[in-house]
């Protein structure tokens, strides 16, 4: 029983200078591509005509996205409303 | 399912600034930071601060499940008519048929910086305002199954 104990100390220790060094290795703020942000930044507020360039991205040009989302939405709200409902008295729930 | 007098004051002060906010977020979505889903959530959670402040059985009588039903409904409907009313002027599907025609939403966005306008995007307010009443009525929708749960428990 001590012996997990030590084991998954080990485990969570390697794991935290694992992700601390990959975490600190990273540049932030100096991505190498940047055409597209550039090319979205410098057109997007013509070509949606949107102040909000995030918002056009969102309902403009990934206008079938936020359709998914909105369905995905309404499936949720469909498993839960399945899951919650009120069961009749002479329905059988045998589940093999 | 009783809450203490502290709790029920404080959600009764609290809830109208943020119905308020949830729904300047929804509708200044084209602006700033924000949109339907975020405001939507917003306005959600005063829905619930509502729901699990107030005794339940007064709160089931003045929302009725089905009202919320069709209120997500409605918004997912309006969405995708958004969508489709772009195919009456020839367009694409989701094509911003509103945007620089001088009606509702309809002034040109000016090209660089600037502080930005209401009345400007097009569809893109429609679609946020359509967003945002789909979101109130799923959130509205979960949030009244699961604390029907915990009632019949308790009574």
């Amino acid at each position: 029983m001590n012996l997990r104990k030590y084991v998954s100390a080990i485990i969570v220790v390697v794991l935290a200078v694992f992700f601390l060094l990959t975490t600190t290795g990273l540049e932030f703020g100096n991505p190498k591509n940047t055409q597209m942000d550039s090319y979205m930044t410098d057109n997007g507020q013509q070509m949606a005509a949107v102040n909000n360039i995030v918002s056009g991205v969102v309902f403009d040009f990934r206008g079938f996205d936020t359709l998914g989302e909105a369905t995905v939405l309404f499936t949720a709200v469909l498993a839960v409303s399945l899951m919650f409902r009120k069961r009749k008295e002479e329905e059988d729930y045998e589940y093999e | 399912m009783n809450m203490s007098k502290i709790v029920r004051i404080t959600a009764d002060v609290i809830l109208p600034f943020i119905l308020v906010f949830g729904f300047y977020i929804i509708i200044h979505g084209h602006l700033t930071p924000g949109g339907g889903f975020q405001g939507g959530a917003v306005i959600a959670t005063g829905i619930v601060l509502m729901f699990v402040a107030g005794r339940f059985d007064d709160i089931k009588k003045k929302f009725s499940l089905s009202a919320l039903k069709n209120t997500e409904s409605l918004g997912l409907l309006l969405f995708i008519l958004t969508g489709l009313l772009a195919f009456t002027i020839g367009a694409t599907f989701f094509y911003n048929w509103l945007a620089n025609g001088g009606f509702i939403f309809g002034d040109a966005v000016a090209y660089g910086s600037n502080a930005g306008f209401f009345n400007t995007a097009g569809t893109i307010p429609l679609m946020n305002i359509a967003v945002g009443i789909e979101v109130i009525g799923a959130m509205g929708i979960i949030i009244l199954y699961m604390l029907s749960g915990i009632s019949e428990e308790e009574a």
